[in-house]
């Protein structure tokens, strides 16, 4: 696995990715336009300032960080010169601090040196408290960031950080120059438009044109610190419509070169893609579309206790409910109908990096309703008013479930009511605005959070490769309640004090193989409280025109991470 | 009429008041969030900043008439420092900022006037050209084959709705004719063209062309049918015969006696239409990606970006009782028995 | 009327035999009428005739072209596209006419009352104009928000749904028609009958019901035709932008807006439901043009 290899420190990676030595250099600029359509337009280049996925791709054609993830979820060095790890001295030995080094000689678009100091200044905008910034979880644990001389970095953390490549890495945290953002820090942020929507960078592009929520007009960095890239003289990155007219613009009008996110059915666009324009392409990463089983009782009687662990679910804290109701879901043909290529079936709520994918509930793969049925009866949970619905302790196995409003979603959900109603539990469908239903507007009964529902539906996933914050994300102290203004992101309301005793424990494991059996553990721990039931593994589908090379779509980090490697293929 | 032009004037100040505080009540107290479109890798706590730092959890009232302060006191003096070079001493104040994007409302909406008034302008004047002749021969020639084809194709161009007339255009112009056809056209509209000259010109016109079509096939629909019904209710009126007994040629009847009289709907149809004008055509803008104020809207909807949502339906509210009144003072003058005062 | 004597009652009701000896002879007319109708009871009685059920998923006939068991194929769950037609005729159908019925009585009634009542213009007038800049979708947001459990717990989830779709497009829509009948009444009001009426001291219920209201019938008709396609096709363009009903509840709008995604493979999909609502809009067209002849004494008997 390529993640051992990072933090074991193995030296192959020093060279920059030649990946693409094919026959296809040439001077920069000689290949003209290209053409990117991403059907929700970006609002701002800045993705401090906008933590969404559109933001911080768009932005990554000028910005770039110390290191970025390849397609394969390797971690190479951009800025950097190589990546620091225990062996090579980079990372102290009590893992408190990381020290990266510049590659010389890298210059900023507007031909000023791109330094240490820049870096510095990084941490401080993001970090500052009234500025807003989307990406500040990336800095946390981090205790200071010094410039020890132009070229060097060290980053100190206030504890031992086994995985220390979070703040600075990836296109989430990508370096700002300090003498373009000096005076917008803080409060100050949203008074420099020009900045947030020109930034200076050091990346292949540089902004010519920045409508907001419509197009992006980018042309070559004359100062970036590859020759010959990257190929394209310039880039129109247009934004809105829908994402099968987006499809339709890369494969079936070829007005298009590049298009993100195609979320449509899939037989549609298997259709577009047969006109031979283009190519779909898919980017496993680890997001995951599952249920999550209430474990607390959301009876509305119970005014403002509902939803809280003062009272546990009537039924569906019995795990051989919960184990029976993911028994018979199909998740093949939920693939099938609703995400095609861009979803694979899992039983795993961390299904990748693939050394942390678990391999021990591979059962719940193929549908099995009779098995799901024998459960439930051997089990005493059956129907003895004989209305088609079982009973446990005279509760009525009837569940709301809900989910964000989106056609795929609806889909899923009216085939597992279908195959719920076979084993005899009922489901209520609902579906909510997802401005809504994500929103965490505390005033609305209908947010995620609140989950006043027995049974929600959604996609999660983690940025970057590292899963130790993610699987934080089901201990006790992180259920939301109305002590924590329904913060939280224990959704489930699972608590487990061995489980909590694993997060600290990964906290301080370092060496991949440690870590990577403590999150196993973990995740089939809560695979057998089945209060959260993995559907899909979804993957990010874009398509490219045939006439497009080099493109290497990732999930791990911003689908044009390597967009100076781009190339037009001759015809 | 001047008087009421007057009296109208100043009562539009309180009434745009009231309807200020209307919308932003309604905006502020639907449930979407300006963090709910970030993705859930961003932690809770982080979400909190983000709202604290756009001041959305700051008093109802103090929200309101901040806005009020920027949009009234604000924004015009720095469009009067930037046109005449003044210092009216706005530096370092904060404009009316969108929480989505971070920069001056106004300036995006600037921004997104051009296109707007481009395609869905276009398409209503395009719209009205054709459905008032319609509308008057239709009328004329009741019952003819005219009128009843005018009637079926109106009505089946009305109860299409757009996101399915623009994707069927888009189908048979972008996607079944080969794109080096002259028949070909673009469904994807370039709002960074600039006309220089005719080949630029022509580029424009042609990626106009499906936009304008679906919007026109609406708007002609139905200032068409409100245009026939009131011509067929003036042409069996009294003063009709009389024209026609008088010896007035058939000709200056219709357009002179019967049109003017018939004008008073469509004048309302019409002056209820141009504040739409600027509000965009949502679902068309998204079709044609034309990304002008429409679309401008439904992103700030989406998003929870109250002071965006706010601002434009504001401007847009300033336009329907502009446009409202206009259409009284035109009453008067199409038919002088009307009188205000 | 209650002070009408026997004689005028008869003499009413011979009017509306005219009336409809009129209707009838409009052959337009007659055939919108009969449309309706056949699309009327199609939509109340064919679902409980038709084997399939609208929700019923069988995957292994999914994606099906016509056939005689599917007369207009299935969806890419297997459900049987004409059941969902059906049944998503009665939702579009009753939003269309609900809407429409609000949006005429409401908007017929503000603007008489404003065209016909100086003292009453200005502040019904500027009431419109704040409806008119009401912006509907936080405005639904915010409706759902604070009245869904409410009306859930009484009408049920769907039930409740209706309600608020309905009472908001109907809310939302009456502005036009107001605009448009007061405008008329303006001008109407000088007219000499009116004048003549007036002189000879008849009260404003009796000249509002007998003189303004039927000569500003034509345009509340064509109001009332291009409401019912506004409002099927506000309830879908709702849909479209994620609000209004649930995605996995039929309508003619959701269906339409549904198979436009699959217009290039299965074209039928997309075509019946705007077939339907092409269908319902032209009948109610001509039934308005039908009925807007048969009340004007001029034309009648012509």
């Amino acid at each position: 696995m390529t993640l051992r290899a990072t933090l074991l420190g193995a030296a192959a990676m020093m060279a920059a990715s030649p990946l693409f030595a094919d026959g296809h250099e040439g001077e920069r600029g000689r290949d003209g336009q290209l053409n990117i359509i991403y059907w929700q337009a970006p609002s701002t280049l800045n993705p401090y300032l906008s933590g969404g996925t559109k933001e911080v791709e768009s932005a990554s054609l000028v910005l770039e960080s110390l290191g970025r993830f390849s397609n394969t979820g390797e971690l190479l060095p951009w800025l950097a010169a190589e990546i620091p790890t225990v062996d090579n001295g980079g990372v102290a030995e009590d893992l408190t601090s990381i020290t990266w080094k510049l590659k010389e000689g890298v210059k900023w678009s507007d031909g000023t040196d791109l330094t240490a100091s820049d870096a510095v200044f990084t941490w401080k905008y993001c970090t500052d408290p009234n500025g807003g910034c989307a990406q500040a979880s990336y800095f946390d644990g981090v205790e200071s960031v010094e410039a020890v001389d132009d070229l060097t970095i060290k980053i100190t953390f206030n504890a031992p950080k086994p995985f220390p490549y979070t703040a600075l890495v990836g296109g989430e945290s990508p370096i700002l120059q300090e003498a373009q953002f000096k005076d917008c820090l803080g409060a100050n942020a949203p008074t420099c438009t020009d900045a947030n929507f020109g930034p200076i960078g050091t990346g292949p592009f540089k902004v010519t044109e920045f409508k907001a929520n419509d197009v992006i007009q980018f042309e070559a960095n004359d100062m970036f610190r590859e020759e010959g890239k990257p190929a394209f003289s310039s880039v129109n990155f247009k934004g809105g419509g829908d994402a099968a007219a987006a499809a339709r613009s890369v494969l079936e009008t070829g007005e298009f070169d590049y298009a993100w996110n195609l979320q449509i059915d899939p037989t549609v666009l298997a259709e577009m893609e047969s006109k031979g324009l283009g190519s779909v392409k898919t980017a496993f990463g680890t997001s995951v579309e599952r249920l999550h089983i209430n474990q607390s009782n959301p009876d509305p009687a119970l005014g403002d206790e509902r939803a809280t662990l003062k009272h546990p679910h009537p039924f569906l804290t019995d795990k051989r409910i919960g184990q029976a109701m993911s028994m018979a879901i199909d998740r093949s043909l939920i693939v099938d109908i609703g995400y095609g290529a861009g979803g694979q079936v899992t039983c795993n709520v961390l299904p990748a990096p693939e050394v942390y994918a678990s391999t021990a509930n591979d059962s719940c793969k193929t549908q099995d309703i009779a098995g799901a049925n024998a459960l439930l009866d051997e089990a005493g949970i059956v129907d003895t008013n004989g209305d088609g619905v079982r009973e446990l302790d005279g509760n009525e196995l009837s569940v709301t479930y809900q989910t964000s409003t989106n056609a795929v979603r609806q889909d899923t959900q009216a085939l597992i009511k279908q195959w719920w109603s076979e084993i005899g539990i009922n489901a209520e469908l609902r579906n909510i605005d997802a401005s809504v239903f994500f929103g965490g507007d505390p005033a609305s009964p209908d947010t995620f959070q609140k989950f006043f529902a027995d049974v929600e539906m959604y996609t999660n996933n983690f940025a970057g490769v590292d899963p130790e914050a993610y699987m934080a994300n089901w201990r006790c102290n992180e259920i939301p309640s109305p002590e924590t203004q329904w913060q939280g992101s224990n959704m489930q309301r699972f608590c487990d004090p061995a489980y909590d005793a694993l997060v600290d424990k990964l906290a301080q494991t370092a060496g991949i193989e440690a870590r990577a059996a403590i999150v196993k553990e973990m995740n089939d721990m809560l695979m057998a409280s089945y209060s959260i039931i993995p559907l899909v593994h979804r993957g990010g589908v874009s398509a490219h025109a045939n006439t497009l090379g080099g493109v290497l779509i990732s999930d791990w980090d911003s689908e044009l991470w390597n967009i100076k490697d781009w190339y037009r293929v001759p015809e | 009429m001047l008087t009421y032009t007057i009296r109208r004037l100043i009562l539009t100040i309180p009434t745009l008041l009231f309807i200020s505080f209307v919308i932003f009540l309604i905006v502020k107290l639907s449930p979407s969030d300006p963090t709910s479109n970030l993705p859930l890798t961003i932690p809770p706590e982080v979400r909190e900043k983000i709202r604290e730092s756009l001041g959305v959890n700051k008093p109802l009232l103090f929200q309101y008439f901040l806005w009020l302060k920027q949009f009234f006191w604000l924004e015009p003096r720095i469009y009067l420092e930037t046109a005449f070079g003044w210092d009216l001493g706005t530096a370092g104040e904060v404009r009316l900022i969108s929480y989505q994007t971070r920069s001056p409302v106004m300036d995006l909406i600037w921004q997104r006037m051009p296109q707007t008034l481009w395609v869905v302008g276009t398409a209503y004047v395009v719209g009205i050209l054709i459905a008032v002749p319609i509308g008057i021969y239709s009328a004329y020639k009741q019952y003819s084959i005219f009128d009843q084809a005018g009637t079926f194709v109106s009505m089946v161009g009305f109860s299409v709705p757009p996101f399915f007339s623009g994707v069927l255009v888009i189908v048979i112009f972008s996607v079944m004719i080969p794109n080096d056809s002259f028949w070909w056209l673009p469904s994807i509209y370039d709002t960074t063209h600039q006309v220089t000259d005719w080949e630029s010109f022509k580029f424009q016109f042609r990626q106009m062309i499906m936009p304008v079509m679906v919007l026109a096939l609406q708007i002609t629909a139905q200032i068409s049918r409100f245009a026939r019904a009131s011509m067929l209710d003036n042409l069996n009126q009294d003063y009709v015969r009389t024209a026609r007994a008088k010896g007035v040629r058939e000709r200056g009847v219709v357009m002179v006696h019967v049109l003017r009289n018939s004008m008073i709907p469509v004048v309302t149809v019409i002056a209820l239409g141009i504040p739409g004008i600027f509000g965009g055509a949502i679902i068309t803008e998204q079709v044609f990606k034309v990304n002008g104020l429409g679309q401008l809207l439904i992103i700030a909807i989406q998003g929870g970006d109250v002071p965006t949502v706010q601002t434009l339906t504001f401007i847009f509210a300033i336009l329907i009782v502009l446009f409202n009144l206009i259409a009284d003072v035109l009453y008067g003058l199409l038919d002088p028995r009307i009188r205000y005062d | 009327m209650t002070d009408t004597p026997v004689e005028t009652r008869k003499a009413a009701r011979s009017q509306w035999w005219d009336v409809w000896d009129q209707f009838k002879s409009h052959k337009g007319a007659m055939l919108g009428a009969i449309f309706f109708v056949i699309i009327l009871f199609g939509v109340l009685i064919g679902p409980l005739l038709w084997p399939y059920d609208a929700t019923t998923i069988d995957i292994r006939s999914r994606n099906q072209g016509p056939s005689w068991g599917h007369p207009m194929g299935t969806d890419q769950l297997g459900r049987d596209t004409f059941a969902r037609v059906m049944i998503g005729g009665r939702v579009s159908l009753a939003v269309g006419l609900t809407a429409m019925f609000i949006a005429l009585v409401l908007g017929t009634f503000i603007g008489v009352l404003a065209g016909y009542f100086k003292r009453l213009d200005g502040i019904l007038m500027r009431t419109t104009d704040l409806f008119l800049a009401l912006p509907l979708l936080p405005l639904l947001l915010v409706v759902i928000m604070l009245f869904r459990e409410t009306l859930s717990a009484r009408f049920g989830p769907e039930g409740g749904i209706f309600i608020l779709m309905v009472s908001a497009i109907g809310i939302t829509s009456w502005m036009q028609t107001a605009r448009i009948v007061r405008g008329d009444v303006l001008s109407l009001k000088e007219r000499e009958f009116v004048l003549a009426a007036r002189s000879i001291g008849t009260p404003n219920r009796r000249m509002i019901t007998r003189h303004v209201l039927p000569n500003v019938l034509s345009p509340i008709m064509v109001s009332a035709t291009l409401g019912i396609a506004t409002a099927i096709i506000t309830e879908s363009s709702l849909s479209f932008l994620g609000l209004g009903f649930p995605p996995d509840f039929p309508t003619w709008g959701r269906l339409l807006r549904d198979g436009t995604d699959f217009l290039q493979q299965y074209p039928e999909r997309a075509i019946w439901p705007g077939l339907m609502i092409s269908l319902t809009v032209l009948g109610v067209n001509y039934m308005g043009d039908g009925l807007r002849d048969a009340l004007d004494p001029r034309i009648r008997g012509r």
